[in-house]
């Protein structure tokens, strides 16, 4: 009686070590690193004002604990809020010795003055300046990051930060305010309007 | 097997009439603008031609201020090839080529042509193909593109890249969209009134020019004296393969997915186009267009245009130029009533409210509605949802309205696109039934928007990641290079006996 | 909201006409004390008054809270209630259309957990009554809590079909012969079969107005009278007809009224299916194997928790998917 009892136990101890040696085999999931998760994250500026080289070393530096969640401008408020809520911290202000959330703008080099002493292109963390030694050099506008690494080494100064005119592309429809408590949005404009009829 | 019975009935449709989920049935209002004749708007005194057709690119300008142009002639063209040509509207003089306020959600600026009438409206060459039944397809598309045919439905989208992208799916059922479903929208209904004939040529061209086996024209149940004015077309053209057929007058049946799924009983996939299904729509305002570019060779100059309204005197429908400022069609159909409170380009739906009537009438122009202050229902305010699920039952497209709009309030914009924000066609269907007044679709227009935006920066970051870690990868490499190098030659230098006559590098005392 | 106070308006008239003007005072309690604490609560949350007083959703929780009570409650039954339905139910959760539960259900678990003796002292229609309670009377003993000189509570008061059934079955009879007392009418209780009929004409008319969803009271009643049938096809002796059930206690204001409060509810009509049917299967369960006599209250609530996960395995199939 007893062997069967055992028996019965070993046979239901090996069945359950089996389906779960399966399941962790079949249900894997490759961890993800928490300084990967991080740097998804942030703003891939590579601009440096966290004082780290680029992103992903400041997104390892958070991840070890040796960095605050408040020391990258370009993320703004918003990139310290999505960190916090990745690390389950209070969101907080953004340290202002590493700067101050600006709008996104883009370098644009005065091609007048650009003397073609590719400084600039050593610069640019992510490859976005087009030019050769002695020749005219140009952003790619649509690599640019906005990081400002460029105006720094420029020896004329031709470099500058645009942000870019906002026309139909960038329009976007506003949040929604309480619309229907409102008066009209839009009444039509009385001077507009042919003489008589208003 | 699945497959067989999904093409068996995107070949039989029509045959049968469908359902789709949800809709209203709404007080048309049709009738205030139906009483009279379209009638042609006199020239006025100033044009503005906007050179971009809503968010697309804007056209490079042929003409200079100064310039005198003719009717037809083409004053820009769009760098992409399929987009065509921009034209004057009528003959005259460029007087300036500026920003001026243009008709779009926004309200922004856009750079407009603005043309001096000299009155005499008189045409620059025309260049009919008169045997559009023996000419290659290719001749008709060209033709097409190069008269500036967009979709006159509302979405602009270019006639010729619509129909090149559908010839290459292979299409055998061509559907012209006459459910014109919006309330007070009745431009569509006088064209097919008045020009019946003009709409069947446009739709056996466009079925040349497809190569579709059959061709259906859906209206909707309540058009009555449109039935009989385009069965009288019908049999005068002697076409059998195109058919008629009479839809529920079910808001919004005159959606292009709603009206697939009325005639054939199919949903167009997720991500797909109907062409895809062996199906083309186009609207019959577009067909009737498409006629008058390869049989007369004349481009897209003008439009018909709904004014309606409770804010507007005399209601009625009028054929406009393009670029018309909107003041103009008000005053011809006798300005302004009292309580006239808001302008409305398009529909009560789906339309969005105008800053100014100093806009130009533009191609996507259906309808122009003057709201009246009790149309605008002030002091109904907004309260929390409380998820009584009416906005769900009326969706067409089988959203909870209700979750989405909490998601998008809650910024969790990822979420409300797994819940299926982007299939909302913005009908406006929720926010009429919605008992607590929340403005659902501008929530959703705003989710959507904020989306993409969201989903660009992310690509963008994404990018400038890899360009990053390639360029630390190139250092690294050029790195490891150069000291290679180094120790390689170091390791020469030491490796070599000393040459009598001193090496480079040994600097004689 | 307003249509829902009227649609209750000929279940109110039909209690009152069978158990006399208890209800109504009852209401006015429940009103009154729930308008009290939404009013503090707005203040309390800087929420515009007019607006939210307006909408007459603490109303209607007042008045289902009240329909649940014995006519002659004590007056603090209706505050605690009203406390629990509106500052905690409701404002704490973030106000209307963001509670988890329904409000008038937890108030009326709280003082029928906390107050069970206050909870039963129901009075039988006044036609078998053997006193008559005048509206003074009445109106003195919800106050004070005292009945008229010469009267005890056991007296005035009478079982429920539901307690009474209960009781027999414990004591060894079975359903038919509990039948014979004199609290029984034809198909539920006496008088309550009838107030039971006006709540569904009062919820069919607000279907038909499209205020409430058909799905819920179809698949509750449909779900009780199924189950209902199940047990009295196994064990006639101590299960009551299907149709008793739906006749007996509170199923039929459950299910035009209660469990169709969309806030706390399932917002997908298959999800709605499910909470309907839901609520009808714990309240048979609770009926027939727990605590209490009636266990509309604590199925709603129980299904109000659920709802969120139905409504997420609920979720229609979007367009061209």
């Amino acid at each position: 009686m007893i062997s069967l009892a055992l028996l019965s136990l070993c046979l239901f101890g090996a069945a359950c070590g089996l389906g779960l040696g399966w399941a962790t085999k079949k249900f894997r999931v490759e961890p993800t690193s928490l300084a990967d998760r991080i740097d998804q994250l942030l703003p891939q500026t590579q601009c440096g004002q966290c004082s780290y080289t680029g992103c992903r070393p400041y997104a390892e530096a958070i991840a070890t604990g040796q960095a605050e969640i408040n020391q990258c401008p370009p993320g703004g408020a918003s990139g310290i809020k999505a960190l916090a809520g990745l690390l389950g911290r209070e969101p907080m202000q953004l340290n202002p010795e590493n700067g101050m959330e600006k709008p996104v703008a883009i370098a644009v080099i005065d091609e007048q003055v650009c003397i073609g002493c590719t400084l600039c292109i050593q610069a640019c963390p992510v490859d976005a300046i087009l030019g050769a030694t002695k020749q005219m050099h140009t952003v790619i506008a649509a690599e640019c990051t906005g990081c400002e690494l460029c105006i720094p080494p420029c020896p004329v100064d031709c470099i500058v930060m645009k942000v870019p005119r906002p026309g139909w592309d960038a329009w976007r429809p506003p949040r929604p305010v309480m619309a229907r408590v409102l008066p009209p949005q839009h009444p039509l404009p009385e001077h507009d309007a042919p003489a008589g009829d208003m | 097997m699945k497959q067989d019975t999904a093409a068996e009935l995107a070949r039989n449709a029509g045959k049968r009439v469908f359902h789709f989920h949800g809709g209203l049935r709404l007080h048309h209002h049709k009738q205030a603008s139906c009483k009279v004749a379209v009638q042609t708007l006199a020239i006025p005194p100033r044009l503005y031609i906007p050179l971009a057709q809503n968010a697309g690119p804007a056209a490079q300008p042929l003409v200079t201020p100064g310039s005198r142009v003719l009717k037809g002639q083409q004053l820009a063209r769009f760098d992409e090839p399929s987009l065509g040509f921009v034209h004057a509207p009528t003959s005259g003089t460029v007087v300036a080529i500026a920003r001026q306020p243009v008709t779009h959600q926004s309200g922004l600026e856009g750079l407009c042509v603005v043309l001096k009438p000299d009155g005499l409206d008189r045409w620059t060459q025309l260049d009919p193909i008169e045997h559009w039944r023996s000419v290659d397809a290719e001749v008709i598309l060209q033709r097409l593109c190069e008269s500036g045919l967009v979709g006159l439905g509302g979405a602009v989208f270019p006639t010729s890249k619509k129909v090149d992208e559908a010839r290459k799916s292979g299409i055998h059922t061509l559907i012209l969209n006459g459910a014109e479903c919006e309330p007070y929208i009745s431009c569509d209904e006088m064209l097919m009134r008045e020009q019946p004939d003009k709409i069947v040529l446009g739709a056996l061209i466009l079925q040349r020019a497809v190569a579709a086996e059959q061709v259906i024209i859906a209206i909707e149940d309540q058009m009555g004296e449109v039935f009989s004015a385009l069965q009288a077309a019908l049999s005068r053209a002697d076409c059998t393969d195109v058919r008629l057929v009479r839809v529920t007058t079910i808001y919004p049946d005159g959606g292009e997915k709603q009206l697939i799924q009325v005639l054939t009983g199919l949903e167009v996939p997720s991500g797909c186009r109907p062409p895809e299904l062996g199906l083309l729509c186009h609207n019959v305002a577009t067909a009737a267009a498409v006629a008058e570019a390869v049989t007369e060779g004349k481009p897209l100059l003008q439009r018909i245009v709904t004014v309606s309204g409770n804010g507007v005197k005399r209601p009625s429908n009028l054929l406009a130029l393009i670029g018309t400022p909107i003041s103009n069609l008000v005053d011809a159909c006798g300005g302004y009533t009292e309580d006239a409170a808001r302008l409305v380009l398009g529909g009560p739906m789906m339309g969005y409210a105008l800053a100014s009537d100093q806009n130009p009438v533009i191609k996507a122009a259906n309808c122009i509605l003057v709201l009246s202050q009790r149309d605008v229902q002030p002091g109904q305010a907004e309260m929390p949802c409380i998820r009584c699920g009416e906005c769900a039952r009326v969706c067409p497209a089988l959203l909870l309205p209700q979750t989405l709009n909490w998601q998008i309030r809650n910024d969790l914009l990822d979420q409300a696109t797994d819940s299926g924000l982007g299939e909302c066609i913005e009908c406006g269907c929720c926010d009429y039934v919605c008992p607590s007044h929340i403005p659902l679709v501008d929530w959703f227009r705003f989710g959507k928007s904020e989306h993409n935006l969201l989903s660009k920066a992310r690509a963008q970051s994404e990018r400038a990641r890899d360009r990053f870690e390639a360029r630390e990868a190139r250092l690294e490499q050029l790195r490891q290079d150069r000291t290679r190098r180094m120790n390689e030659k170091k390791q020469a230098l030491q490796d070599r006996p000393p040459s009598p006559d001193g090496a480079p590098g040994r600097g004689q005392p | 909201m307003r249509q829902v106070l009227y649609a209750l308006c000929p279940g109110i008239v039909v209690y009152t006409w069978f158990f006399g003007t208890g209800m109504l005072m009852q209401i006015l309690l429940a009103s009154a004390f729930a308008l009290l604490f939404e009013t503090l609560m707005l203040k309390v949350r800087k929420q515009p008054l007019a607006l939210f007083l307006n909408d007459g959703s603490a109303i209607v929780t007042a008045v289902l809270f009240a329909l649940c009570l014995p006519p002659l409650a004590p007056w603090w039954i209706a505050c605690i209630g009203m406390f629990f339905a509106i500052v905690i139910t409701k404002h704490l959760y973030g106000g209307l259309g963001y509670n988890v539960f329904n409000p008038a259900m937890v108030g009326y678990a709280v003082v029928l957990i906390s107050f069970p003796q206050a909870m039963t002292q129901w009075l039988p229609p006044m036609a078998i009554a053997p006193v008559d309670i005048g509206f003074l009377d009445g109106l003195r003993s919800i106050l004070t809590g005292h009945l008229p000189a010469g009267l005890t509570w056991d007296a005035v008061t009478q079982a429920t079909p539901l307690d009474a059934i209960r009781s027999s079955v414990a004591n060894g009879q079975t359903v038919a012969e509990a039948r014979h007392l004199a609290t029984f009418g034809d198909v539920g209780g006496r008088g309550w079969e009838w107030v039971a009929n006006a709540y569904a004409a009062g919820g069919i008319w607000l279907i038909w107005q499209r205020v409430i969803s058909w799905q819920v009271p179809t698949a509750l009643i449909g779900s009780v009278f199924l189950l209902g049938l199940a047990g009295f096809v196994l064990d006639p002796g101590s299960n009551p007809s299907p149709l008793q059930h739906i006749f007996y206690g509170a199923v039929v204001l459950a299910a035009f009224f209660i469990a169709t409060d969309p806030v706390s509810g399932c917002t997908s009509p298959h999800g709605r299916l499910i909470f309907g049917a839901g609520v009808g299967i714990l309240t048979l369960i609770i009926r027939r194997w727990g605590a209490y006599p009636d266990g509309v209250a604590f199925a709603v609530l129980l299904m109000n928790m659920a709802a969120p996960l139905i409504d997420r395995y609920t979720r229609p199939r979007i367009y061209g998917h």
